[in-house]
């Protein structure tokens, strides 16, 4: 077992060797940054479904959240709309939405003042509208005055990117523990499709909110924890070596959280915790006749794996410096990651680590390889006298999603627990 | 009276619209459930592809100079099922069945779904690019306008020929289907493998037969819907990835594995994101004449502002999931 992973991750060295000589240093630096904030979030769904059995399908949502956060607590503050009516009316929205929270807790509690049944199911309903009514009367108009006069949008805090991350993986926390408080008593393809459902639903909000994410208009350039290449220019390097410097110093950033959290979790999972998250995993009924709190656990094991998720995704904003809602996708945000954690193995966090930095690296050279093997194969059909193939970028472009589904559907085929599966102890 | 033609024009046909073309695409992914009992993500894919086919064929009868009374789209749609059904046969072939021999559980046939999902989109995204086409390019879309001057109204009543069309092809289809699954003994054998697949089995129905029969209506409905849509607004290789939501919202809220569930659903789906971004304004206007000062609506009455259309249907989906997990009609738990 472990000569096989030694052998797996030693292919995955000479690979990153392969794309650095092929691709040039800087293309590779970047790609391994971001396959770092990748592994990142790959352990995130390790954690749910390796770990916790449980079907977390919206992973864009919580990426997306992650990036949000970073942005707002990095981004330099906007003394336009500090200085404006705009604070005053969101702090007026934010009451009506305690109003209307409380409403809404108010009538669950009907039944004590004798109110039950199908009327108090009414009243459920009445209050939540209520709610809606009273929350978007208050925050249609403070939105539409930040957005023309109040500096068009909040703003940031100012504070340093680190910050922002952990701020990301605590607002993931927060969302988790609302989806799974929702989600969780749901069977595997229910909570699937309500997953996406859900993260659909955070990605049309993040987009449209204009006043606080800035939406389509996109937040640049957001700071880096580490000295950016500018930094070091401005010392009198020159240009290639001060990128190589910076992405670095963030990498090594980067590899510093990513060794933290695969040791945390690695002892997590051989721990006690580890060993009762299984027993839940593979047979809940059982594990709850032993007396453990399933719902609770896997609400517990949510949360954490969203954190991690957030984390990831926050640092992934940082790096490209840029917050573009509409550069999320399903496909590369959440269908990407998942096939990091089958074909690396589920359950393993080794294995989750080397599908990620694998799949990353596949996905972001299948685009340049397609496009070689199309230009072969034009210049051979055109000397044969084919014709050129019409289109060869923007057709390459789109071979990555083939190329995805291609390794994912080869993988459930052959290697159907990962390339380094979960190594299942048997103790006495 | 223009403000109910009004109401009717924005409101009833396009969610009657869309109502047809999320139960046809429900019905697809309720049948699979009931008899493979796994959540079919690629479907998506087959009405995509199913689309494409027609539009293929489409082209094929404008250059051989055919010219048909109909949309040609519609003309076509026959074979284009026929097509799009045996390549429904061949993904469950290739994909699935070697899968479902070694007894994989249904999360993995859920994950080998969005993997065919994903190669499918691949190939059209690699053959056809990632531009827009459209079924009109050669012949006129036709549009009626039905003068309802004489019930007092300043506004015609539209209503495109495709449109008439859909909601005419998904009627029959939903009586036939009605018909196969019920007087038929291949669609009884559907029904009793859908209640219980062992009990089928034992009981001498051929279960590979049904699954097969399975995937050819999916396919062939899948393929209807796709390409209606397309007939609708254009034809892109996202075009139903990007809907796939919304249909599996209309089959749970209908009951997975129930066919009328999912007619039921889908068109509530559709009703309900038409009447929520719908601008009640312009309804109830003629009230502001009647309306003291302070109470004079406001120019924009919508339930959701426009961009979160399709948030709506995920809302529904998610509240059905809470209280009634099973959906309207008692759908399958297992």
């Amino acid at each position: 077992m472990i000569q096989r992973s030694l052998t797996l991750f030693g292919g995955l060295f000479v690979l990153i060797l392969v794309v650095g000589w092929v691709m040039g240093l800087p293309f590779t630096s970047s790609r391994l940054v971001e396959a770092a904030a990748y592994a990142l979030i790959a352990l995130g769904l390790n954690i749910q479904w390796g770990y916790g059995g449980l079907f977390n399908f919206g992973i864009m949502g919580f990426l997306m959240v992650g990036g949000a956060a970073v942005t707002f607590i990095s981004y330099p503050i906007n003394p336009d709309f500090w200085g404006s009516d705009g604070p005053m009316m969101l702090g007026r929205a934010l009451l009506a939405f305690a109003i209307g929270a409380l409403l809404v807790l108010a009538a669950r509690q009907a039944h004590r003042v004798g109110i039950t049944g199908k009327w108090k199911g009414a009243l459920t309903v009445l209050a939540w509208f209520v709610a809606y009514v009273l929350y978007r009367s208050q925050l249609d108009p403070a939105a539409a005055y930040i957005e023309s006069a109040g500096g068009g949008w909040v703003g940031g805090l100012g504070a340093h990117p680190v910050l922002g991350w952990l701020f990301g993986g605590v607002l993931a926390a927060g969302i988790a523990y609302v989806i799974g408080k929702i989600c969780l008593g749901l069977r595997t393809d229910y909570l699937a499709i309500a997953t996406i459902g859900i993260s659909e639903i955070i990605r049309a909000l993040i987009k449209n909110m204009d006043w606080l994410t800035r939406g389509t208009l996109t937040v640049s350039p957001i700071p880096w924890p580490t000295p950016l290449p500018q930094n070091y220019q401005a010392g009198g390097m020159d240009i290639a070596s001060s990128l190589l410097l910076a992405r670095a110093g963030y990498l090594v950033l980067a590899l510093v959280i990513l060794a933290a959290v695969m040791w945390l979790i690695s002892r997590a999972y051989a721990g006690p915790w580890g060993r009762m998250m299984r027993a839940i995993r593979d047979n809940h009924i059982a594990a709850s006749s032993m007396g453990k709190n399933v719902t609770a656990r896997q609400l517990e094991i949510f949360v954490f794996g969203s954190v991690l998720m957030g984390i990831g995704g926050a640092m992934l904003v940082s790096f490209v410096q840029i917050f573009d809602p509409s550069s999320y996708q399903p496909i590369n945000h959440t269908f990407l990651i998942w096939v990091m954690v089958i074909v690396g193995g589920a359950g393993n966090n080794w294995g989750a680590l080397f599908g990620a930095v694998l799949l990353w690296l596949i996905w972001v050279i299948s685009e340049p390889l397609s496009k070689a093997i199309f230009d072969m194969v034009s210049y051979w059909s055109t000397n044969v006298g084919w014709g050129a193939i019409p289109e060869i970028e923007a057709r390459s472009a789109q071979m990555r999603v083939f190329v995805l589904g291609l390794v994912i559907t080869i993988a459930l085929r052959f290697a159907p627990k990962g390339l380094i599966p979960e190594v299942v102890k048997r103790e006495g | 009276m223009t403000e109910i033609i009004f109401f009717i024009n924005q409101v009833v046909i396009s969610g009657l619209v869309l109502g047809c073309i999320y139960a046809l695409g429900a019905i697809g992914i309720t049948l699979i459930f009931g008899i493979l009992r796994f959540a079919h993500f690629a479907h998506s894919e087959l009405m995509t592809g199913g689309a494409f086919i027609a539009f293929l064929l489409a082209s094929a009868f404008a250059a051989w100079g055919i010219v048909t009374p109909i949309p040609t789209g519609f003309v076509v749609l026959p074979i284009a099922m026929v097509l799009a059904a045996i390549l429904a046969l061949g993904i469950d072939k290739g994909f699935y069945a070697p899968l479902r021999k070694r007894g994989a559980k249904p999360v993995t046939l859920l994950i080998a779904s969005i993997g065919v999902t994903l190669m499918v989109q691949g190939l059209i995204r690699l053959f056809f690019g990632a531009g827009s086409y459209s079924f009109f390019e050669n012949e006129p879309k036709e549009i009626f306008r039905i003068d309802t001057s004489a019930l007092g109204s300043t506004r015609p009543l539209v209503i495109t020929e495709p449109q008439v069309l859909m909601i005419l092809v998904t009627l029959v289809s939903v009586i036939a289907l009605h018909f196969f699954l019920t007087r038929s003994r291949l669609g009884k054998a559907m029904r009793a493998m859908a209640d219980n697949a062992d009990l089928a089995q034992v009981s001498g129905i051929n279960t590979a037969l049904v699954v097969r029969v399975t995937w050819v209506i999916a396919g062939a409905l899948g393929c209807m819907a796709g390409t209606m849509l397309a007939l609708d607004v254009t034809l892109k290789p996202d075009l139903a990835f990007n809907i796939i939501l919304p249909i599996f919202a209309a089959a749970i809220v209908g009951g997975l594995g129930q066919a009328y569930g999912a007619i039921a659903g889908g068109l509530l789906i559709g009703f309900a994101e038409t009447l929520a971004v719908f601008n009640w304004t312009m309804l109830f206007r003629p009230l502001n004449a009647i309306l003291p000062d302070w109470a004079q609506l406001p120019s924009t009455l919508a339930l959701v502002p426009t961009e979160y259309k399709l948030t709506v249907a995920f809302v529904i989906l998610v509240i059905t999931l809470l209280v009634r997990p099973t959906g309207i009609f008692k759908g399958a738990s297992s």
